[in-house]
């Protein structure tokens, strides 16, 4: 077994590609979220819903690329990041709510329930793509150059 | 004014009650998905090391199990937020 404080993860990082997946998935979803919570709760609900969608997003954009960035050091200081960065995203999480729990515009329901419901969602929706593709990694092959006709068929 | 200081003495006790619970919640809340993604990434980077060819297969699936051990959390913390503020 390699020495996990000198193994240090060069390439292409798949947590970023992963968290990019979600926050293009989450795109076309904002607005029905949106839409929902304004009928239920109103503008004030439609805002704190907005809110907490872009505190999900960023918490996963971070939390890639604080693994990301560890992972072409050390597997040692991926290891830190990933249980630092749990305490260091869900203080930030904390902060970002309490600092506006007062304001005229939060709805602390809608604010909640959008922020578990969007991230378990997302989660859900990727995990969906990503099992498919590692079950079946050559479900879409790229057709060969030289391919002979009766491969065609 | 006795029943008016044991009724406010009784409204501190139930405020005393929600803060102290609703913060033993979030704690509690927060410990256990701590324990799962320190044994989730031990055992991922423990699987790098030994096989640094699977490496991204490896970091796709630990970084999906974070995020849903994660979830775990942000749902406490949302209770506590509910429980105490709402």
């Amino acid at each position: 077994m390699s020495d996990t404080f000198v193994t240090r993860l060069d390439g292409p990082a798949p947590e970023q590609e992963i968290a990019g997946d979600m926050v293009r998935r989450a795109l076309p979803v904002i607005p029905l979220v949106l839409a929902l919570s304004f009928a239920v709760w109103g503008v004030n609900g439609a805002l704190s819903s907005s809110y907490a969608i872009a505190l999900v997003l960023v918490n996963f954009v971070f939390a890639a690329a604080l693994l990301a960035w560890s992972a072409r050091i050390s597997l040692a200081l991926l290891m830190a990041a990933a249980l630092g960065g749990f305490l260091i995203r869900l203080a930030l999480i904390s902060v970002a709510i309490l600092a506006v729990k007062d304001a005229a515009w939060v709805e602390l329901m809608p604010l909640g329930i959008t922020l578990i419901v969007t991230h378990l969602g997302l989660l859900i929706w990727e995990t969906r793509y990503v099992s498919a593709s590692l079950a079946f990694p050559g479900l879409k092959p790229r057709p060969s150059v030289g391919s002979s006709p009766e491969n065609k068929r | 004014m006795e029943l008016l200081a044991q009724a406010a003495s009784g409204a501190d006790q139930i405020a005393f009650g929600e803060a102290i619970s609703s913060g033993f919640a979030y704690g509690l809340a927060a410990i256990g998905p701590g324990i799962g993604i320190g044994y989730l990434v031990g055992q991922s980077v423990q699987a790098m090391a030994r096989q640094p060819e699977a490496a991204g297969m490896v970091r796709t699936t630990m970084f999906l199990g974070i995020a849903f051990t994660e979830a775990l959390a942000l749902i406490g913390f949302v209770v506590f937020i509910l429980l105490k503020f709402a």
